[in-house]
């Protein structure tokens, strides 16, 4: 009886330990994410800054780890991925501090003392630790190098070159495709090309477009990164590093290469700025229409009338630029100014707005003209001081922007976005001809930024549109991806991988992904 | 996981000692094989169906003896547990002086997972304590007072730090003290009425981050803390009962509602980027309501046997009355959190068999309605509807004392739902967390009943 009554006893202890919840269908016995034809189980990820997770100006670590190659990796880790390694900086400061000049921490978003006025200022809450001339000693999964071009990630020794490489390249002579290779990669995402035509883009186009030079050899091309490769090098550069990629039999992912206009960088600082509501530039405009009368008469006298200047006392007015594709006229100019202002200064009137023209809604002024405009240029009052023109005058003549033209450095003219646009078409037609041709994934993000750029991409908790700092898609440099865009890009890498492969891979919430970092621990005191 | 077992092995021995003692006594009595049968099927019945508690908060907990009949007792006159459930049938109770005191453990667990996103989680909450001490004095034939100690609301939810619903709640830990003077008239032998005034202290300290993705420069995640005690505020109850027979009675209870306002309160800013845009790290104050619902309970019992005992409880729980907790904070901050609950109800049945003289066997069950609507689901008080399964026993040391003992599982199904009014306090934009939500708790409670 008693020995019964304990059997029945023991069913009802099991009873009582089967009142811990349990769901009918445990995410973690799930199998239902697979790999299809794809392998993940080593995936090396290609690229450049966007690839390494580089954000607000610099590399440091909580970027890295946002960076979209690792947000795919882990949700690959559900589908036979395996383990996958960053070469993660030493802070979350970022810059270098063998060269903090030239490598700078982050940029971080400050505000007023009333919590108004947001801009962004470079953080000064510490001081970078990364060293760079101390090799990590081994390649990671995340070969992604800032300011590497297509070509450089097949240039031998590009590590004594870049630090960003240098970090970690396997030796000096080493290449990014070839410590990349040598991991044996099953699976790898190659996303390259925006430098070869965004250092051309971010300066204003003040380097060379060898499309136009012709020019096919990259080791010619500026060192600084100014120039535009040529389409044929992109294409002969680009396929090479595809048919190594996939030697092995590894299946891959490209991306193509979004629109400039894409970018806050090129779009944030409005062509007409010049506001008559502003305390230190409205009152300034009767004057200013007055001096610029004259230089106007000058203009139609010539027969360039549309060249003509002026600034509304009604509504905001376009900045003046320095157009290089325009006929210089300064010589003429300094004719027809020399009875008015005399020899010596209508000399350097004529020279200053020989190529001079209002902006259009057709330039783009780049992120940072906006630091400059309305501003006296002092390099350039000194230089007309020492012309001998009078210190007052000289500084009159010295207001960027407004007496003195923009410089080409800040404005992208529609000639300059024509060449780049040109590049970018014919990189994208390598790119998806070459995923097309090697059964690769091909991933459409410059639609998807383009999406962001005009009305915006919905999530759950918001719109990420490319509006500088508060769209929530870009980096307060204004050209690299937030978090929250890396996650919209594995996404996207994903959907390609389903069409691709049939591999079934649980997306991520981009909602839980942040954006930018608030902070008053700047360098410089909030301006206006 | 090691709570469970470690509940399942307390169980394993407390009832082995049960099984003990009903063959000791049975062995004395020797009265012998179809009583111990009954008694074990009481016991299953009792623990395979197994147990109290209610939507939202509220923690329906509130005597030993009602607790393992399903909380039934409007109409159940038994112990001085009547200060709760119904002041009215106090004067009926036949001692002089009436003292029940008890305490439960509640286990609770509650776990998450969202398949689209891969998203898992689980609770790790401590073990809630709800307290009540009762008693009650016969004056004189037609009156009774009494006075009671009892914690009928409460919350405690811990998820793990930063989890993914973090943005709604890390950690909350509410409760609510309800201290009651009672006075209960005999108007007939058939009609009864009683209540009093309810002096109510409450305490709640909560936790979550200040959005899903704000952090300090070092990527910490911004946090805010409330925490106040001491809330307190004035409520009363009345209740009725009819005895249309010797063997039936009808009752009814009203409760007040009680808004809980916190004037003051302490909020801690924790992990907030050094920004003039936003709070600055520290203390400030906060103020807040919480609303203490309404309870409106019409009930029966019948006593079919001389044995046996049928009760059946109706309460109608009045939730409408929380639409939103907002909290204003002495910084100037605001946190508006839509809760739009409905008002919901509770069918409780339980049944008492006076198995021996000294062994009274009891077994309940409830269906307890969410007052949670679709779209309104927090993990703060992630409740759906459930099934309560509840047994339990008296066990009369002398004629004067006796151990009261009673346990509850709660069985949820697991629903899927979602938060839809998460606002992004930078951008005021709304977003929805959900996913698949399970949901259990399970108490013991030991309690003693005095008469004299």
């Amino acid at each position: 009886m008693i020995k019964n009554n304990i059997k029945y006893l023991a069913v009802l202890a099991l009873g009582l330990v089967a009142c811990e919840p349990e769901f009918d269908n445990p995410i973690d016995e799930t199998t239902s994410f697979t790999s299809g034809e794809a392998d993940f189980s080593k995936y090396v990820a290609l690229g450049n800054s966007l690839t390494a997770g580089f954000a607000d100006n610099a590399l440091y670590i909580s970027g890295q780890e946002n960076s979209y190659p690792n947000i795919l990796a882990k949700r690959l880790a559900f589908a036979g991925g395996g383990e996958f390694t960053q070469p993660l900086m030493s802070d979350d400061i970022g810059g270098f501090s063998n060269d903090p000049l030239r490598f700078p921490p982050r940029l971080v978003l400050e505000f007023d003392e009333n919590g108004e006025n947001p801009s962004p200022g470079v953080y000064a809450g510490g001081v970078p630790t990364t060293d760079f001339t101390s090799n990590l000693g081994s390649s990671f999964n995340n070969m992604g190098v800032p300011g590497a071009r297509v070509y450089h990630l097949g240039f031998p020794g590009y590590g004594t070159a870049n630090p960003y490489f240098g970090r970690f390249a396997s030796a000096a002579n080493a290449t990014v495709i070839g410590d990349a290779l040598a991991q044996n990669p099953t699976f790898f995402s190659l996303w390259i090309g925006n430098n070869d035509i965004l250092g051309y883009a971010t300066s204003g186009g003040v380097g060379e477009d060898h499309n136009v030079t012709g020019n096919t050899d990259p080791s010619t091309y500026s060192v600084a990164g100014l120039d535009i490769t040529n389409n044929n090098t992109f294409a002969g550069t680009y396929s090479q590093l595809i048919t190594g990629l996939v030697g092995s039999g590894a299946k891959g992912v490209v991306l193509n290469l979004p629109n400039v206009t894409s970018l806050p960088f090129f779009t944030t600082v409005p062509f007409a700025p010049l506001s008559p509501l502003s305390p230190t530039f409205g009152p300034q405009i009767p004057t200013l229409n007055a001096t610029y009368a004259g230089l106007n008469q000058a203009f139609a006298f010539i027969g360039v009338p549309e060249r003509s200047i002026t600034f509304s006392e009604t509504a905001a007015s376009a900045v003046v630029i320095k157009d290089e594709s325009l006929t210089d006229i300064s010589a003429a100019l300094t004719q027809a100014l020399t009875p008015t202002f005399g020899a010596g200064l209508a000399g350097i009137l004529g020279a200053q707005f020989g190529q001079a023209r209002q902006a259009t809604a057709n330039d783009l002024l780049v992120l940072t003209s906006s630091g400059i405009i309305g501003e006296l240029d002092e390099d350039r009052a000194a230089q007309l001081v020492g012309l001998g023109v009078p210190q007052e005058q000289a500084g009159q003549f010295s207001i960027n922007g407004v007496t003195l033209p923009l410089d080409d450095q800040y404005v992208l003219i529609p000639d300059e976005q024509a060449a780049i646009e040109t590049a970018r078409v014919a990189y994208n037609t390598t790119i998806q001809g070459l995923a097309t041709a090697n059964g690769l994934a091909f991933v459409d993000i410059a639609a998807a930024l383009s999406q962001a750029a005009n009305g915006g991409i919905p999530f759950n908790g918001g719109v990420v549109t490319s509006a500088f700092a508060s769209g929530g898609g870009f980096s307060l440099d204004g050209v690299h991806p937030t978090p929250r865009a890396h996650a919209l890009v594995a996404n996207s890498i994903m959907d390609a991988l389903e069409e691709t492969y049939g591999a079934q891979l649980p997306r991520v919430d981009i909602g839980d992904f942040g954006t930018i970092t608030l902070s008053n621990d700047v360098i410089q005191p909030p301006s206006n | 996981m090691h709570n469970i077992l470690m509940i399942s092995l307390d169980n394993w021995y407390f009832l082995l000692n049960l099984e003990h003692q009903f063959y000791k006594i049975l062995k004395n009595k020797n009265n012998s094989k179809l009583i111990m049968r009954k008694l074990l099927l009481l016991v299953l019945f009792a623990s395979t169906t197994m147990a109290t508690y209610a939507g939202g908060y509220r923690v329906s907990v509130q005597g030993q003896r009602a607790m393992a009949m399903g909380h039934t007792g409007v109409a159940v006159v038994n112990s001085a547990e009547l200060v709760f459930f119904n002041p009215a049938g106090l004067v009926y109770l036949e001692n002089k002086l009436n003292i029940s005191a008890g305490a439960s453990g509640i286990f609770t667990d509650v776990i998450y997972q969202n398949e689209d996103l891969l998203l898992s989680s689980e609770t790790d909450n401590s073990v809630g304590t709800p307290l009540n001490l009762y008693g009650s004095y016969k004056v004189n034939d037609w009156m009774s007072i009494g006075l009671g100690v009892y914690t009928p609301y409460g919350s405690e939810v811990t998820w793990p730090t930063d989890w993914p619903g973090s943005h709604l709640v890390n950690n909350i830990d509410l409760a609510a003290i309800y201290i009651q003077p009672v006075l209960s008239f005999k108007l007939s032998d058939k009609f009864s009425i009683g209540g009093g005034p309810i002096y109510v202290t409450g305490s709640v300290n909560f936790n979550r981050n200040a959005s899903r993705t704000l952090t300090d420069f070092e990527g910490n995640r911004s946090n805010i803390t409330v925490d106040d005690t001491g809330v307190s505020n004035w409520g009363w109850s009345v209740g009725a009962m009819f005895n249309p027979t010797e063997n039936f009675r009808l009752g009814f209870s009203y409760r007040s509602e009680i808004i809980l306002e916190a004037e003051d309160g302490e909020a801690v800013f924790s992990n907030f980027p050094n920004s003039t845009s936003l709070p600055a790290n520290g203390t400030t104050t906060f103020s807040a309501e919480l609303p203490l619902p309404a309870e409106l309970t019409l009930g029966l019992s019948y006593q079919f046997h001389k044995k046996w005992l049928f009760a059946f409880d109706y309460n109608r729980q009045f939730w409408d009355v929380y639409e939103s907790l907002d909290i204003q904070f002495g910084n100037g901050s605001t946190s508006l959190n839509p809760r739009d609950y409905k008002n919901s109800s509770v069918y409780r049945f339980g049944l008492q068999y006076q198995a021996t003289e000294k062994i009274a066997l009891r077994a309940g069950y409830y269906r307890d309605e969410s007052p949670v609507q679709s779209g309104f689901f927090a993990p703060e008080t992630p409740r759906n509807d459930s099934d309560g399964y509840s047994g339990g026993f008296s066990f009369a040391i002398t004629s004067k004392l006796a151990i009261d003992a009673s346990f509850f599982y709660l069985r949820f199904e697991e629903v899927d739902e979602s938060y839809d009014f998460a606002t992004d306090p930078a951008t005021g934009a709304r977003s929805s967390f959900g996913g698949t939500y399970k949901s259990s708790a399970f108490a013991p409670g030991l309690g003693l009943t005095y008469k004299l």
